[in-house]
C-alpha cells in the first residue's frame, strides 16, 4: 500500500537530524500561525502564490534561493567542522553515511537550488522591464516553471526526514548510484528533484527565449538590448541546449533503477562511462547558465555606478556568446584521468582555456568602464570589484586545471573544490548577492541598508579567502575531496583555517539577515524610500517605472532605439513623458493551476521514490487532468480598465514631482508611440 | 499555452503594425512550441548518442541482426508516415474552415497512430517473452529506451490528439483549437522525422 | 574608503602565508618521482604564464577604483566614451597570445604525460595490477606470482607498468608523490606509468569518491633498492595466505580500513578474469542464430571462455 515507506524511514536514531527537523518544524509552524494571526492566507493566495506576473514570480524565486542558501550553508559549516575535527584519533562528531549525504546534498543545494532559482528570480524581475515588455511570452509557464523548483526543493528537504538523500556527490557517478550499489532511496530523491527542477529550468529558458526575441519594445533592436538581457539570453540558449541532456540522463539512470536496465550498470554491457561524458555535456554548459547572468550584473552595476556608458557593449555580447558556445565543447576537462588519450585530452584541454580569452576581454572591458569614470562605492559596486579580484584568481586555478598534465595529479583533490567555489562564489554568488542589492529597491521600493551590506561584504569576501586558500593549498598536499576523515596531522592546521573562514561567511550571512530586518524596519524613511524608480540614475528602461512597478509595467510602450534608452531620455528631457491619453491594457489571469500542478508532481515524486505505484500513476494522472482543464478553459486574460491606468500614472507623476525628477508644470505629452 | 490571445475588438484605436504579439499570441504560442520540439530534438539526440555506444554491447544476447524483422518495422513505419498525411489534410481542411473534415482526417491519424503503437507494443511483448527485454543487456536497453521514448511521445500525441478531437467537435475549430492543432501538427511530423532516423539508425544498420 | 581595501588585504594573507609557509610540506610541490616532478614544473610554468595577466588585472583593479572613485573630482570623466579600437585589438591579442603559448606547453605535455605512454628509460619495467575493491586496494605481480592488500613496493629507478582495473564501482589509483592518476573502472583496462626517483615511503589513496568506506581506501607505496625489493619478494613468498578463489570471494565482501595482506601466491591470470567477469562492456559475438534458439550460453563459437573456466569468474 505505501511501497517502501515505513515508519523506519525517519531517523529517530540521528540527534542531529531529528534536532533539526525539530527547527525546521518550530519555524514551519511559526510562519504559519504568523500568515494566519496576520489574516494573510487570502492575501498570499490571489497575490503571490497564484501570480503569473513576473516580478512577483522574480521575487519568490529569490525567496527560495535565500532560503536554500541557508540550507546549503549549514551543509558547508557542518563539513567544514567535520573535517577539522575528525583527523587521527578522532572520528569526528558526524556519523559518516550522514558525512556522506551532507556533501550531496551541500553541491546539489548550492547548484540547483540555490544559484539557479537566484539568478532565474533576477532574470524575472528584470529582463522583461529592461526589454520594455509588459510580460514574459508565457505567464501560465512561468508560474509553472516556479511551482516545479519548488517540488523539487520539498522533495530534496523531505529527504531530510523521512528516508535519506543520495551518498554519491552531487554527480552521482554510476555504478554507485545504480541499484547494486545504492539500493536505499537517496538517488532517488535525487532523480526526482532534479528532474522536476530540471522540466522547469527548460521551460523558463523557452519562455525567456520567446520573451526577448519576440516581446522587445518597438525600436529595440538585440544588439541594443541592455547588457544583463543579453547575458541572461545566452544563459538561456544554455538551458534549452543542455537541461534536455540532463533530463534524458537521468531518465537513463532511473530506467536503470526501477526497471533493472543495463544503461550505465557494470554488468550485461552498460557503460558508466557513457553516465560521465552525458552528465558533464549538461554540466559544463550549467556552470556558464550560473556565471553569464552574473556577469550581466556586473556590468549593469559598473555602468550604473560610474556614471559611464559600458566600455565595449557590443563585444560583451559577443564575448558572452563565445563563452556560450565555447562552453559545449569542453566538457571532457571533467575527467581527463578517465584515460582518453593525449589527443582527445589535449583538443579539450586546448578548448577550455580558449574560454578565458572572451572572459578575460570580459574583465578588460569592465575595468575601462571604470576608467574615466566616477564609481561610486556603494555595497554593490564593491561585490563587484571583489568578484573582479576574486574571480581573477579562479579563472587562473580553472585554467591551470584546463592542462591534462597538471590535472592528473589535481583532478577530485580539494584544488579544484577550491577552485570551483573561487568562481562560484566569487562569480556568481557575489553576482547575485550585487543584484540583489541593485534590484531590491525596484521589487520593493525601499532601499537596503547600506552599512549592514558593506560589512557582509567584508565578511563574505575574508571569509571566502579564509576558507577556501587553505583549500588550495591542501590540494597541494595531496589531500583528496569527499574525505569524512582524514589521517595526515599536517593537513588539521589548515582544515582548521578553513572552517574559521566558514564562520566568517556566517558572519556575512548574518549581516544580510539583519540587513533585511534593519532595511524593512526603516523602509519609510525618507532616505530610504525611493517609490519613483530610479535611486541610482540609471541607464535602462527598468529603471523608468515605479518601485515597485505598476503591474502592467508601461501604461504606453517606452521608446528605445539605442544602448542605455533611460540616460538617453532623461539627457534629452523626453523621460518621463505621459501620452495625451491611455488605451486598456491586456492582462492574463492568475491561476492555481501551476501550484496544483506542482502539488501534484510533488506527491508523484514522492511516491516514485517509495514506489508507491498507486499513488504515481493517480499523481501524474490528475497533473495531465488539471493541465487539460486548465488548458480547455482557455483563459483568455482580462483587459486593464483606463481609469485604472489613468490612476496608477497620475499617482507616479505626484511621486516623481516630489522626487524632482520632473517639473510640477509638466503636462501630459502625445507621443508617437505605439500605444497598447 | 499563452493566455494573450486577443479578443482582437475592443484593444487598439491606432495602427498596429509592431504589436504583433497581441494580435498573432497564435503566432507567439507556435513559436514558443518549436523551441520546446528544439529541446525534444536534443533530447532524443542523447538517446541515440546512447543508442550509439551500447549498440554492441551484446553481453552475449541477441544483436539487432538476430532480432530486428524488417517486414514488420516497414509496416509500422508505413502508418506512421500515412498517418502524416493524413495530419497533413487535417490541417488543409483547418485552414479550409471544414470542422468535419478536420475531424475525419484526425480520427484516420489517431487509427494510424495507434496501429503503429499496437504494432510496437506487440514487437516489445515478443522480445520480452523471449527472454530479450531490456534487461538482457545493455544494447537491448538501449533499444528499448530509443524506441520507447519515440513510442511515449507518440502516444503522448495521441492522447493530446483524443482531446483536440473532442475539444474540435465541442467548440468547433477557434483560434485557440487552430493554435494547438498546428502544435500538434509540428509535434507530430517531428515525431515522424524521429522515426526516420530511427528506422535508419536502429533498425537498417542493426540489419544490415 | 578603505573599507573596501581592508578585508581583502586581509583576505590575501592567508594565501601568502600557506603558499610561503607550507612550501616545503606540500607532496605535489616535492614529488619523488620523474612523472610528478614533469607535472609540477607544467602547473608552476602555467602559474606563471597566467599571473602575467592576472596580476595586472588585480593591481588595475585597485588602481582604477581608487583614481576613479567618485570623490575623485580632478580625474577626468568621460561618460560617453564607450569603445577603443586599440584597447579592444590589445584585450583580445593578448589573452591570445598568453593562451597560443599555454596551449603550446598544454599540447605538448599531455602528450609528454600521457599515463599510457611507456617511460623512456633502459631499466627493464615492472608491472604491477591494481584492482580497487570495495573499500580497498589489491595488487598483483604478475611477473613474481604473488599479491597483497594496500601495500606495494617497488625499486627506485625503475619505471613501473600499473594496469588498472576495478571489481567494483569507479575510483582513482593515485600516489600523489609519484605522479598523476588514473581511474580504476570495472570492465576496463587503464594504465599508468610511473617512477620512483628516490628510496621513499609514500602515501597512495583512491581519488574518485566510491562509498562508504572511501576514507579508509588507502595503501602503502615504498621505492627501494632493487636488492631490498627482491628481499621483499622473497618474504612475501612466504606468507601463509595464497590468493584462490575462496580467499577472493572473502576479500571481496565490502570492508573498510583493510589492513595489510600479503599473498604468497595467486590464481593465474586473476586480473584478466576480474576484467572479464563485466564481459558485456567488451562486446561479445553476437549470436549467429535464429532468434528463437535459447541456447545462447552454448552457441558462442568464437569468444575466449577462458573467462568462464577461471575461478571465482561467475557474472
Amino acid at each position: 500500500m505505501f511501497g517502501k515507506l515505513s515508519w523506519e524511514a525517519i531517523p529517530f536514531h540521528e540527534p542531529i537530524v531529528m534536532v533539526t527537523l525539530a527547527i525546521i518544524a518550530l519555524g514551519g509552524l511559526g510562519l504559519f500561525a504568523g500568515i494566519t494571526y496576520f489574516k494573510k492566507w487570502t492575501y498570499l493566495w490571489t497575490e503571490w502564490l497564484t501570480s503569473v506576473d513576473h516580478k512577483k514570480i522574480g521575487v519568490m524565486y529569490i525567496i527560495v534561493a535565500m532560503v536554500m542558501l541557508l540550507r546549503g550553508f549549514a551543509d558547508a559549516i557542518m563539513m567544514r567542522t567535520q573535517q577539522a575535527m575528525a583527523t587521527v584519533g578522532s572520528p569526528g562528531y558526524l556519523p559518516p553515511e550522514h558525512y556522506d549525504q551532507i556533501f550531496t546534498a551541500h553541491g546539489v543545494i548550492m547548484i540547483i537550488f540555490m544559484a539557479m532559482p537566484f539568478f532565474t528570480g533576477l532574470m524575472n524581475l528584470a529582463v522583461p522591464l529592461q526589454i520594455g515588455a509588459r510580460d514574459v511570452a508565457y505567464p501560465f509557464l512561468n508560474s509553472l516553471s516556479f511551482w516545479l523548483l519548488v517540488s523539487g526543493v520539498v522533495l530534496i528537504n523531505v529527504s531530510l526526514g523521512v528516508g535519506e538523500f543520495a551518498k554519491t556527490g552531487w554527480v552521482a557517478y554510476p555504478p554507485l548510484s545504480g541499484l547494486q550499489y545504492s539500493p536505499g532511496v537517496g538517488v532517488d530523491y535525487y532523480i526526482w528533484a532534479l528532474q522536476l527542477s530540471g522540466l522547469g529550468t527548460t521551460l523558463t529558458g523557452v519562455n525567456f527565449l520567446a520573451t526577448v526575441l519576440k516581446m522587445r519594445t518597438p525600436g529595440m533592436k538585440l544588439m541594443d538590448m541592455p547588457i544583463f538581457t543579453w547575458t541572461c539570453t545566452w544563459a538561456n540558449v544554455l538551458i534549452v541546449a543542455s537541461f534536455p541532456i540532463l533530463t534524458a540522463t537521468l531518465a537513463l539512470l532511473t530506467l536503470d533503477r526501477y526497471m533493472d536496465f543495463h544503461i550505465f550498470t557494470n554488468e550485461l554491457g552498460g557503460n558508466p562511462m557513457m553516465y560521465v561524458n552525458l552528465f558533464w555535456a549538461w554540466g559544463h554548459p550549467e556552470v556558464y547558465i550560473l556565471i553569464l547572468p552574473a556577469f550581466g550584473i556586473f556590468s549593469e552595476v559598473i555602468s550604473t555606478f560610474t556614471g559611464k556608458k559600458l566600455f565595449g557593449h557590443h563585444s560583451m555580447i559577443y564575448a558572452s556568446g563565445a563563452i556560450s558556445v565555447l562552453g559545449f565543447m569542453v566538457w571532457l576537462h571533467h575527467f581527463f584521468t578517465m584515460g582518453s588519450g593525449a589527443s582527445v585530452n589535449a583538443f579539450f584541454g586546448l578548448a577550455t582555456m580558449l574560454i578565458s580569452i572572451p572572459t578575460g576581454v570580459k574583465l578588460f572591458n569592465w575595468l575601462f568602464t571604470i576608467y574615466q569614470g566616477r564609481l561610486r562605492f556603494t555595497s554593490q559596486v564593491l561585490w563587484t570589484l571583489g568578484f573582479m579580484v576574486t574571480f581573477a584568481i579562479g579563472g587562473m586555478t580553472g585554467v591551470l586545471l584546463a592542462i591534462p598534465g597538471a590535472d592528473f595529479v589535481l583532478h577530485n583533490s580539494l584544488f579544484v573544490i577550491a577552485h570551483f567555489h573561487n568562481v562560484i562564489i566569487g562569480g556568481a554568488v557575489f553576482g547575485y548577492i550585487a543584484g540583489f542589492a541593485f534590484y531590491f529597491p525596484k521589487a520593493f521600493g525601499f532601499k537596503l541598508h547600506e552599512g549592514w551590506g558593506k560589512a557582509a561584504f567584508g565578511f563574505w569576501i575574508t571569509g571566502f579567502f579564509v576558507a577556501f586558500m587553505p583549500l588550495y593549498a591542501l590540494g597541494f598536499m595531496g589531500m583528496t575531496r569527499r574525505l569524512n576523515t582524514t589521517t595526515n596531522p599536517e593537513w588539521v592546521p589548515y582544515l582548521y583555517v578553513a572552517m574559521f573562514g566558514a564562520v566568517l561567511i556566517a558572519c556575512g550571512i548574518a549581516c544580510q539577515l539583519i540587513q533585511l530586518y534593519v532595511s524593512v524596519r526603516d523602509r519609510k524613511k525618507p532616505e530610504n524610500m525611493c517609490e519613483h524608480g530610479d535611486p541610482w540614475n540609471a541607464h535602462t528602461l527598468e529603471w523608468s517605472t515605479s518601485s515597485p512597478p505598476p503591474f502592467y509595467n508601461f501604461a504606453v510602450l517606452p521608446k528605445a532605439e539605442v544602448i542605455d534608452p533611460f540616460t538617453e531620455a532623461k539627457e534629452n528631457g523626453t523621460a518621463y513623458q505621459a501620452p495625451a491619453k491611455y488605451e486598456p491594457i491586456h492582462m492574463p489571469n492568475n491561476t492555481a493551476t501551476g501550484v496544483v500542478m506542482g502539488a501534484l508532481l510533488t506527491v508523484f515524486g514522492f511516491a516514485m521514490i517509495w514506489h508507491i505505484w498507486w499513488l504515481a500513476i493517480a499523481s501524474l494522472v490528475g497533473t495531465v487532468a488539471y493541465f487539460v482543464i486548465h488548458a480547455a478553459r482557455d483563459d483568455q486574460g482580462y483587459m486593464v480598465p483606463v481609469d485604472v491606468i489613468e490612476r496608477i500614472e497620475a499617482e507616479q507623476h505626484k511621486r516623481l514631482v516630489a522626487a524632482g525628477k520632473i517639473p510640477a508644470t509638466a503636462t501630459r505629452v502625445e507621443t508617437s508611440l505605439e500605444q497598447a | 499555452m499563452s493566455n494573450l490571445v486577443t479578443n482582437v475588438g475592443h484593444a487598439h484605436g491606432h495602427d498596429h503594425g509592431h504589436d504583433d504579439h497581441h494580435h498573432d499570441s497564435g503566432e507567439m504560442t507556435v513559436f514558443g512550441f518549436w523551441l520546446y520540439l528544439m529541446t525534444d530534438c536534443i533530447l532524443f539526440a542523447s538517446i541515440f548518442a546512447v543508442y550509439a555506444v551500447l549498440v554492441n554491447n551484446v553481453a552475449g544476447g541477441p544483436s539487432g541482426h538476430d532480432i530486428f524483422e524488417l517486414p514488420y518495422v516497414l509496416g509500422e513505419t508505413a502508418l506512421l508516415l500515412f498517418s502524416s498525411i493524413t495530419y497533413g489534410f487535417a490541417m488543409l481542411a483547418l485552414y479550409k474552415g471544414k470542422k468535419s473534415q478536420v475531424l475525419g482526417w484526425l480520427g484516420m491519424t489517431f487509427l494510424f497512430g495507434a496501429g503503429f503503437i499496437g504494432m510496437e507494443i506487440n514487437e516489445f511483448h515478443v522480445l520480452i517473452s523471449e527472454g530479450f527485454g531490456p534487461n538482457r543487456s545493455g544494447f537491448l536497453s538501449g533499444f528499448f529506451t530509443l524506441v520507447g521514448t519515440h513510442g511515449l511521445h507518440v502516444t503522448s500525441g495521441l492522447i493530446w490528439m483524443a482531446i483536440m478531437m473532442y475539444q474540435v467537435q465541442k467548440n468547433g475549430l477557434t483560434a485557440t483549437n487552430k493554435t494547438r492543432l498546428s502544435c500538434l501538427s509540428l509535434f507530430w511530423h517531428f515525431l515522424d522525422v524521429v522515426w526516420i532516423c530511427v528506422f535508419t539508425v536502429v533498425y537498417l544498420m542493426g540489419t544490415l | 574608503m578603505s573599507k573596501n581595501r581592508y578585508p581583502r588585504l586581509l583576505g590575501l594573507l592567508p594565501l601568502l602565508g600557506t603558499l610561503l609557509l607550507g612550501g616545503c610540506n606540500m607532496t605535489l610541490l616535492d614529488p619523488k618521482g620523474q612523472v610528478g616532478l614533469d607535472e609540477r614544473n607544467l602547473i608552476i610554468t602555467a602559474t606563471l604564464l597566467m599571473l602575467l595577466v592576472v596580476v595586472p588585472v588585480i593591481v588595475m583593479t585597485f588602481l582604477f577604483a581608487w583614481k576613479y572613485r567618485a570623490s575623485n573630482t580632478q580625474a577626468t570623466y568621460t561618460p560617453k566614451w564607450s569603445h577603443s579600437t586599440k584597447i579592444e585589438v590589445a584585450v583580445w591579442t593578448i589573452p591570445v597570445l598568453i593562451i597560443i603559448a599555454l596551449g603550446y606547453v598544454t599540447y605538448k605535455s599531455t602528450h609528454a604525460l600521457d599515463p599510457y605512454r611507456p617511460l623512456d628509460s633502459d631499466v627493464k619495467p615492472i608491472t604491477i595490477e591494481v584492482v580497487s575493491m570495495d573499500w580497498k586496494w589489491l595488487f598483483i605481480y604478475p611477473e613474481q606470482g604473488i599479491a597483497t592488500v594496500n601495500k606495494i613496493v617497488f625499486p627506485a629507478h625503475t619505471p613501473i607498468n600499473f594496469k588498472v582495473t576495478s571489481d567494483t564501482v569507479m575510483n582513482s589509483f593515485f600516489i600523489p608523490g609519484l605522479g598523476g592518476q588514473i581511474y580504476a573502472m570495472a570492465g576496463m583496462q587503464t594504465k599508468l606509468h610511473l617512477i620512483a626517483n628516490q628510496n621513499t615511503e609514500l602515501e597512495g589513496i583512491s581519488a574518485n569518491y566510491s562509498g562508504a568506506g572511501f576514507s579508509g581506501m588507502k595503501f602503502k607505496a615504498t621505492a627501494t633498492t632493487q636488492e631490498e625489493f627482491d628481499a621483499w619478494v622473497n618474504e612475501v613468498k612466504k606468507a601463509p595466505k595464497q590468493l584462490e578463489k575462496a580467499e577472493y570471494e572473502a576479500l571481496s565482501k565490502p570492508s573498510q580500513n583493510n589492513p595489510v595482506e600479503l599473498y604468497s601466491s595467486v590464481t593465474p591470470n586473476l586480473f584478466q578474469t576480474i576484467i572479464d567477469k563485466y564481459e558485456g562492456m567488451n562486446p561479445g559475438k553476437p549470436m549467429h542464430h535464429e532468434k528463437h534458439e535459447k541456447e545462447v550460453a552454448h552457441n558462442m563459437e568464437g569468444m575466449d571462455m577462458s573467462s568462464h573456466s577461471a575461478a571465482g569468474a561467475e557474472e
